[in-house]
């Protein structure tokens, strides 16, 4: 949960959008969204933490459908400039771009999906861990022969 | 870039690899974790871990470094 915070922060400021006209917001390296030319497969893992996670669905499903998004953007996909064209005004037109977030955040960005990728496939090891107890070692078949001969 | 690991205490601060260290802790506890239940054997399970992941990253420092040199 720390990486995972960690990377939340990682992948925010507060600086202002280039191409938009509000701020880039935290949380911008979780995001759902499979449009095309834009499939986020980090989100495959980062999904693995569960309900911290669940946000970005949320995020992704109000955007997809022309709605504000939520908290300031948290969590919420870009904005591409061109996704509205029934000549209606675009509601999260303050969002940043793709654009926006490499620019701002340049490598904070990718390490900021590292280390929530991370931290979503380590969640899949500890439900594991969980559900089944820790793993038995395998015992060696040098000493499973030894201990058959001494028996004998 | 050695001479800029002992340049000053500021620049070696500034290193992007430190980034690497919460990453290396959480992945070398969770794996342990996963192995042992009493605290003493995890937490040297887990050190060793670090050394290991440590270690591999330095093989491909060095790799990447010498291919660099090279080219």
């Amino acid at each position: 949960m720390g990486l995972f915070s960690y990377g939340l922060y990682l992948g925010g400021s507060s600086e202002t959008c280039i191409q938009s006209q509000g701020t880039i917001g935290y949380g911008r390296a979780v995001y759902f969204s499979w449009r095309q030319g834009d499939r986020r497969w980090p989100y495959l893992c980062q999904i693995g933490m569960g309900l911290p996670a669940l946000p970005a669905l949320i995020q992704a499903n109000r955007m997809s459908n022309h709605q504000k998004v939520w908290w300031g953007g948290f969590m919420a996909p870009p904005r591409y400039p061109q996704a509205r064209d029934d000549g209606r005004e675009d509601p999260n037109r303050d969002q940043p771009t793709p654009h926006d977030l490499h620019r701002r955040l340049h490598r904070y960005f990718e390490l900021a999906g590292f280390f929530t990728m991370v931290a979503g496939l380590l969640n899949v090891l500890a439900i594991y861990d969980a559900w089944a107890g820790p793993v038995a070692p395998v015992p060696s078949k040098k000493k499973n022969e030894e201990k058959s001969a001494e028996s004998v | 870039m050695f001479n800029l690991l002992l340049a000053d205490g500021f620049r070696l601060w500034n290193v992007d690899l430190w980034y690497a260290v919460p990453a290396i802790i959480a992945v070398s506890l969770v794996y342990s974790a996963t192995r042992h239940e009493r605290m003493r054997p995890l937490l040297i399970h887990a050190g060793r871990t670090a050394v290991w992941i440590v270690g591999f990253m330095s093989a491909v420092f060095i790799v990447m470094g010498l291919l660099s040199w090279r080219v």
